[in-house]
């Protein structure tokens, strides 16, 4: 009783002070607020904003987990410290080292993007006067699952504040956005740092740091670690399992690989009923549409060994599920209810044409290979004109009833 | 040509306190109050001053708009006092009752008469009230024609008075009411009762009978609007509640403006929920404590039921409309880690560790907290299961809140009254007011286009 009446009486005593909002915001995370209805419904289910964020979270626990450990994994590996682990629950994979390599590394990443995040959301908030919104919960924990491991913390930041402000707050705050504010970070970092976020040299902690010791004259080897989308895109040979890819022990940004992890937490969103399954599965639809499109040409011989395509257009058309940062964009992005279409026909739209472009992009942008990033941001843009066209269907009949009964 | 109507979306909401099938005699209340705010739209012209002794079905006053639309005093007595609001509005009128009732006489009505005689017999007597209109969801205006009128004998809204009980017997009243108002329509009467019910609205004359069946908001008259017969534009239905035809049938039968009803009192705040014999505008503390409320208990009173009904103090009044009165704690109280620690005894859509969906049969008692803090619009999809109509819910929503006159004109604005859009208002993740938002759209539109 102390603790919860202590802060009512805080509460009501700084009722009018500007940065109450920030105190409320703690205080909301403790105890549920002790609102009550007023005319209208008398009574309210039982969700909230800040239940469904936390469920989206939940889903996220296992391939930041995940994530952690393949980092320690992929770094020791690269060295030739460990023998490669085989299959899912291999030996050298869940090991207490990689752990710590996984934890000194990614926690820093969690740390920096919810603490910048939620500094620019109070800010944000006591200049305006309202509650502090739960969007940036969710936000918060996608950043670090999809940036490099070896990002700089400085870059990571600046990326932070760009894309809660510009991607969010301007419009209005959480609901009000037309672009999914972690993609916008991403697409920040993207754009304004690219070799830190593509190449051979990122996606393995310590590989940068090995290169400039070899370039400072130390003998030591190198080591790097190619996406398999970068492997594809210069037309190599993959060395990787496609159960190694389904398991996620690749490299890759931090949490995005395991494709396994990822279609539980999809399950789960689905089960939950917050996330769309309509969404994921045209997702899905989509994608294979367009890679069967593109094996079709090469099995028509439109496309041959020598094109700078053929290395993804050749590449199984159900693989694209499993590599790069497919499956996870569409189970956690995509999905996103403020930037998708928001009417259920909309959606399977919406969703169809995501995984189709980013196939697309995917195969004819060999420079940077990860598309489903960029399809999701082009379909954000455009799901308000999709929802347009469904509502617009609603109109039509009944605008077609009113004809009837006038003629 | 009966038409069932069968719907999937929607969501019955279980809660504890369902008032047990037995008739008291409230104890008769001293004293009345009628609210013109019950009448949405409506500004009052008063004819009966403080101090003046009516008799019941003796006008109060009248329509500003219409002189010949009267509003009645449910009982005889001395007007005790007219409390008025700013710029001399007026809030209420205080009647305190005589101990024996006397009735004005209207005169028996001769139900063969036609449309014009009817209308002003109707509009005369009081009875107007009773009827409602779509588009706005205001009282009918009297100089139009109906395409047709809508009558839901069926309560599937969270623990209403069951109507089959409430009516039982009054096949008579019912009957001359619905062959009174078959006069006033181009279009038919729609009655609908629930599809397992052996409601006396069920066998009318002069009326389509529809079987309902399928979650509530299956009982609403929106939703039999809905699937019978849309509004569309320059296009007027009327809607008359079930309970409010027993009135208007006595008065076409005996000349009497009987304002009795048996409304139910039910909620879980309540000792022994049960049915009660009593009058509109009757205060609701002859009927509440005995065996009923705590007094002095944290509780919330509606006259209505949880979804819609209006929210009153321990001392007010049954409202003209209602037939029942909810009981149910009040929720103003912190609770810890409310936002992510499982939940299993409140109501959920979803099942974001809300287990609700694992007892479906489970009977809930739900308090008045809002569960969360108010948003804006973020989840998508959520209304829409629970949604029956034919009609973009948020996105109408929306176009009310940024005003759009033609957006909402197109998107459906003269279909719905604000009860239409009470569940989606109860699953709204963001707490928006939806039904607050809709009744103000409707107004504007109301204002603007008339």
């Amino acid at each position: 009783m102390g603790l919860k009446s202590n802060l009512h009486n805080f509460k009501e005593k700084n009722k009018d002070k500007k940065w109450l909002p920030g105190f409320n915001a703690l205080f909301t995370f403790l105890y549920m607020p002790n609102e009550t209805t007023h005319n209208g419904t008398h009574i309210k289910a039982a969700d909230d904003l800040k239940r469904t964020m936390n469920t989206v979270i939940m889903a996220l626990v296992p391939c930041l987990i995940f994530g952690m450990f393949n980092a320690g994994y992929q770094h020791y590996l690269a060295q030739g410290l460990i023998e490669s682990a085989n299959g899912f629950l291999g030996a050298s994979f869940w090991t207490l080292d990689n752990l710590v390599v996984g934890l000194w590394k990614v926690l820093p990443l969690v740390i920096v993007s919810y603490g910048v995040g939620l500094a620019v959301e109070f800010v944000f908030a006591i200049i305006k006067g309202h509650e502090v919104e739960e969007g940036y919960l969710v936000t918060g924990m996608l950043v670090p699952l999809i940036v490099p491991i070896d990002i700089p913390l400085w870059m990571l930041s600046v990326a932070v504040i760009f894309g809660v402000i510009i991607g969010k707050e301007v419009f209005g705050g959480t609901g009000m956005n037309i672009l999914n504010p972690a993609l916008t970070i991403r697409a920040f970092l993207f754009f304004a740092y690219p070799t830190w976020m593509s190449g051979d040299k990122v996606w393995i902690h310590g590989a940068v740091e090995r290169d400039q010791m070899i370039a400072a004259g130390q003998n030591v080897d190198a080591i790097s670690g190619e996406t398999i989308l970068g492997t594809l895109a210069q037309g190599k040979e993959v060395a990787y399992s496609v159960w190694d890819m389904f398991y996620g022990i690749i490299p890759g940004s931090v949490g995005e690989t395991s494709t396994l992890l990822i279609l539980v937490g999809a399950l789960f969103l689905i089960f939950a009923k917050i996330g769309s399954w309509r969404i994921m599965l045209s997702s899905v639809v989509g994608a294979l549409v367009m890679g069967l499109i593109f094996n079709g040409l090469v099995s028509a011989e439109v496309i041959t060994e020598g094109s700078k395509f053929y290395g993804l257009m050749s590449t199984e058309f159900w693989h694209h599920l499993l590599i790069g940062g497919f499956a996870f964009g569409t189970v956690f992005m995509a999905t996103d209810p403020v930037t998708a279409s928001q009417t259920n026909k909309g959606k399977w739209v919406y969703g169809f044409l995501i995984g189709f472009l980013s196939i697309m992009i995917r195969v004819f942008n060999p420079a940077y290979p990860e598309g489903v990033m960029l399809a999701i941001l082009l379909m954000n843009v455009f799901a308000p004109t999709i929802d347009h066209y469904v509502v617009q269907g609603n109109v039509k009949k009944r605008m077609k009833r009113l004809k009837a009964k006038t003629a | 040509m009966s038409k069932d109507i069968k719907i999937k979306k929607g969501l019955n909401i279980e809660l504890i306190g369902e008032a047990e099938k037995t008739i008291e005699n409230a104890i008769i209340s001293n004293s009345y109050t009628i609210r013109p705010e019950d009448f949405h739209s409506i500004i009052p012209k008063l004819v009966a001053k403080e101090g003046t002794h009516v008799k019941a079905g003796e006008t109060l006053f009248y329509n500003k708009d219409n002189e010949n639309m009267k509003f009645v005093s449910p009982v005889s007595g001395e007007i005790a006092e007219v409390l008025r609001g700013p710029r001399r509005r007026i809030d209420a009128i205080k009647i305190i009752a005589d101990k024996a009732q006397t009735f004005l006489d209207h005169g028996t009505f001769d139900l063969n008469s036609d449309a014009e005689k009817t209308k002003a017999h109707l509009l005369a007597s009081g009875c107007w009230a009773f009827i409602k209109q779509r588009p706005y969801d205001v009282i009918a205006k009297a100089d139009v024609m109906p395409k047709a009128i809508f009558i839901s004998g069926y309560a599937s809204a969270p623990l209403a008075a069951d109507l089959d009980f409430t009516l039982a017997g009054k096949e008579a009243e019912l009957q001359a009411a619905v062959t009174a108002l078959s006069k006033l329509t181009e279009g038919s009467v729609h009655v609908s009762v629930g599809d397992q019910s052996k409601s006396p609205l069920a066998n009318l004359q002069n009326a389509t009978t529809h079987k309902v069946s399928g979650p509530h908001p299956s009982g609403n008259v929106g939703t039999l609007i809905n699937k019978v017969s849309p509004v569309n534009k320059g296009e007027t239905v009327w809607t008359v509640n079930a309970q409010d035809l027993v009135i208007i049938g006595e008065l076409l039968l005996t000349g009497k403006f009987n304002a009795e009803r048996i409304i139910a009192l039910a909620g879980s705040s309540v000792q022994k929920p049960r049915y009660f014999k009593t009058k509109l505008g009757a205060e609701i503390a002859t009927m509440v404590y005995d065996n009923g409320v705590e007094r002095d208990s944290n509780a919330r009173f509606i006259s209505g039921n949880v979804l819609s009904g209006k929210q009153i103090q321990p001392d007010g009044h049954l409202d003209y409309y209602s037939n029942v009165i909810t009981v149910i704690p009040e929720g103003d109280d912190y609770e810890f880690f409310g936002w992510n620690k499982p939940i299993f005894n409140k109501i959920s859509t979803s099942r974001a560790l809300t287990f609700s969906w694992l007892t479906p049969k489970k009977k809930f008692d739900l308090n008045t907290n809002t569960n969360g803090e108010h948003r804006a619009f973020v989840t998508t999809g959520t209304y829409e299961e629970v949604f029956p109509l034919d009609i973009y819910p948020m996105q109408i929503l929306k176009a009310c809140m940024y005003k759009d006159l033609d957006e909402m004109e197109a998107l459906g604005m003269y279909e719905v009254a604000p009860e239409d859009f009470a569940l989606t208002e109860f699953v709204c993740v963001s707490k928006q007011p939806h039904q607050k938002i809709i009744r103000e759209g409707l107004d504007l539109m109301l204002k603007e286009i008339g």
